[in-house]
């Protein structure tokens, strides 16, 4: 069990640490400015020299990114229920959500900024919305694929409207809300990026802008590597919840499958 | 009818018909199909695919309305859900998130029956169909003839009087079936549940039934209610006697005449 584990981290190690050293080969042999592409020795050494300025840059954009996703999460599973239980409400519902997910959000963010100033809220809810579309789809699709026979028992035993739901609907949806998660935590990030570009003094997205401003790639690069952690733990701690709340699924099998293979 | 048939029957149905309207107008499917089934006998519904054997089960289930005509359970009119009937589907149905144990105590938990109770009756189906070791086993370790088994055991938990079987062991391979057929016959003889069978296999209707209705093709009406004298306890080698093979030739003769 551990063997094939360990075989696959060491591959994408190995995959890893030879981009990297040829990144930093082709660096040095074109000789390539440091504010065009950094090498990757440069961005080590700005990630040292200026280590106590991330960290609080980081807790601020994986603050929005967090609280845009649970609101998202929140929203999401409530408005799928609506959807899928009441279905005068889907036929109002889904064509508005289809609109509002046809607007781009990069358009609404300044906007917002004029609503709700230049503190995190407005992040928070460019977050949410871009998070927000993903779950719905993935949830209502869940929760309407209860088997019909399933269906028809709870209904021979007069189960009431909130036990199919609770026992039924629920449970059934729920690797459709991890899939939709997962979507949902990587648009997060981005979303709260988004919302520090235009208009902000806090976050990685901000670091990123000011040090573009400067000339200074190598800081750029150095908060897009954060960045870039921030996101894959955030995707990983969802695997890992769902591996754990749910080991009868399907697809947790099937990774489970794939790692024995 | 038979003569140990009480006045009134556990199930009463009389006069069924079911029509459904479709763009291309209005689909008969059932036409005037009457039959019943006394308390403790074993009859099944014998027809071809599609010609609406499912629809009866519905009906008498509460889940579907008859257009026209009645059943009665007991005496009384079928007007919505029955408690009192537990359900045996095609497909298992299980919920993949609950373990044997846990699918076979669903109907309880909906019921609110006693949990204490209902766990300790759950635990004695599972090993009156034969699962006592797989009680922690999630539906997606056990096998097809496996799933069905809790199923069976999930239909009986919170002891109906009527047990309805929608053609359970049709998605099986025919080892599977057979073995399930004589367990059924077992499970049958301990609780002695009114059973209702929905079929189109002729040697399994005959093998396990009392009585057998054979239904003609869409829209459906009874061609013939054969009464099966076999002596019970039934047992594998009655499949191969003379007797046996009468009744299976004297239905399969009468489908064919209308099929021809």
């Amino acid at each position: 069990m551990i063997a094939p584990q360990l075989v696959r981290v060491l591959k994408v190690g190995l995959t890893l640490i030879v981009l990297v050293v040829a990144w930093e080969i082709a660096c040095r042999a074109f000789q390539v400015p440091s504010y065009l592409v950094p090498a990757p020795s440069a961005i080590a050494a700005k990630l040292h020299e200026k280590r106590d300025l991330y960290l609080g840059h980081t807790w601020v954009t994986l603050y929005e990114t967090v609280g845009g996703f649970a609101l998202a999460v929140a929203a999401g599973v409530i408005a799928a229920a609506l959807i899928v239980v009441v279905p005068p409400v889907r036929d109002i519902i889904m064509p508005l959500l289809l609109i509002a997910q046809l607007v781009p959000k990069v358009a609404i963010a300044p906007i917002l900024l004029i609503w709700f100033g230049y503190g995190l809220l407005p992040k928070i809810l460019i977050a949410f919305l871009v998070a927000f579309f993903p779950i719905v789809v993935n949830v209502a699709s869940g929760l309407a694929a209860v088997e019909r026979e399933l269906l028809d028992l709870g209904h021979s035993l007069e189960a009431t409207r909130w036990q199919i739901f609770w026992k039924f609907r629920m449970p059934t949806a729920l690797p459709e809300l991890f899939s939709g998660m997962k979507i949902a935590i990587t648009l997060a990030v981005i979303g709260a990026v988004i919302g520090e570009f235009v208009g902000g003094n806090r976050g990685l997205g901000y670091l990123i802008l000011i040090a573009n401003q400067d000339l200074d790639t190598p800081l750029a690069f150095a908060a897009l590597l954060i960045l870039s952690v921030v996101g894959i733990v955030l995707y990983a701690l969802i695997e890992l919840a769902e591996r754990l709340l749910i080991p009868w699924s399907a697809s947790v099998n099937h990774y489970l499958e794939a790692e024995r293979a | 009818m038979a003569p140990s048939t009480p006045a009134t029957p556990m199930i009463d149905v009389a006069g069924l018909r079911k029509t459904y309207s479709t763009r291309d107008g209005a689909i008969v499917t059932l036409d005037g199909v009457s039959f019943s089934v006394a308390a403790q006998e074993f009859v099944s519904v014998l027809g071809p695919s599609g010609c609406g054997k499912t629809t009866v089960l519905k009906i008498i289930a509460g889940l579907v309305p008859p257009s026209d005509g009645q059943v009665q359970i007991e005496g009384i009119r079928v007007t919505g859900s029955q408690r009192k009937i537990g359900i045996v589907f095609q497909v298992p149905a299980l919920m993949r998130w609950r373990t044997a144990i846990g699918n076979v105590m669903l109907p309880a938990e909906i019921l609110g029956l006693d949990p204490v109770r209902s766990r300790h009756r759950a635990a004695e189906l599972m090993k009156l169909v034969g699962l006592a070791d797989f009680a922690t086993k999630y539906p997606n370790e056990l096998s097809g003839g496996m799933q069905q088994r809790v199923a069976i055991a999930r239909a009986l938990v919170h002891d109906p009087s009527i047990l309805l079987l929608d053609e359970p062991f049709s998605a099986l391979d025919m080892m599977t079936r057979n073995q399930l057929n004589i367990e059924l016959l077992r499970i049958w003889s301990e609780r002695r549940k009114t059973s209702l069978l929905i079929t189109h296999s002729i040697p399994e209707a005959v093998f396990l039934s009392d009585r057998v209705v054979v239904l003609g093709p869409r829209p459906a009406n009874v061609l013939e209610i054969v009464p099966v004298p076999l002596p019970r306890p039934r047992t594998p080698e009655m499949r191969v006697t003379t007797d046996f093979m009468k009744i299976v030739d004297h239905i399969g003769r009468r489908i064919g005449l209308e099929y021809v």
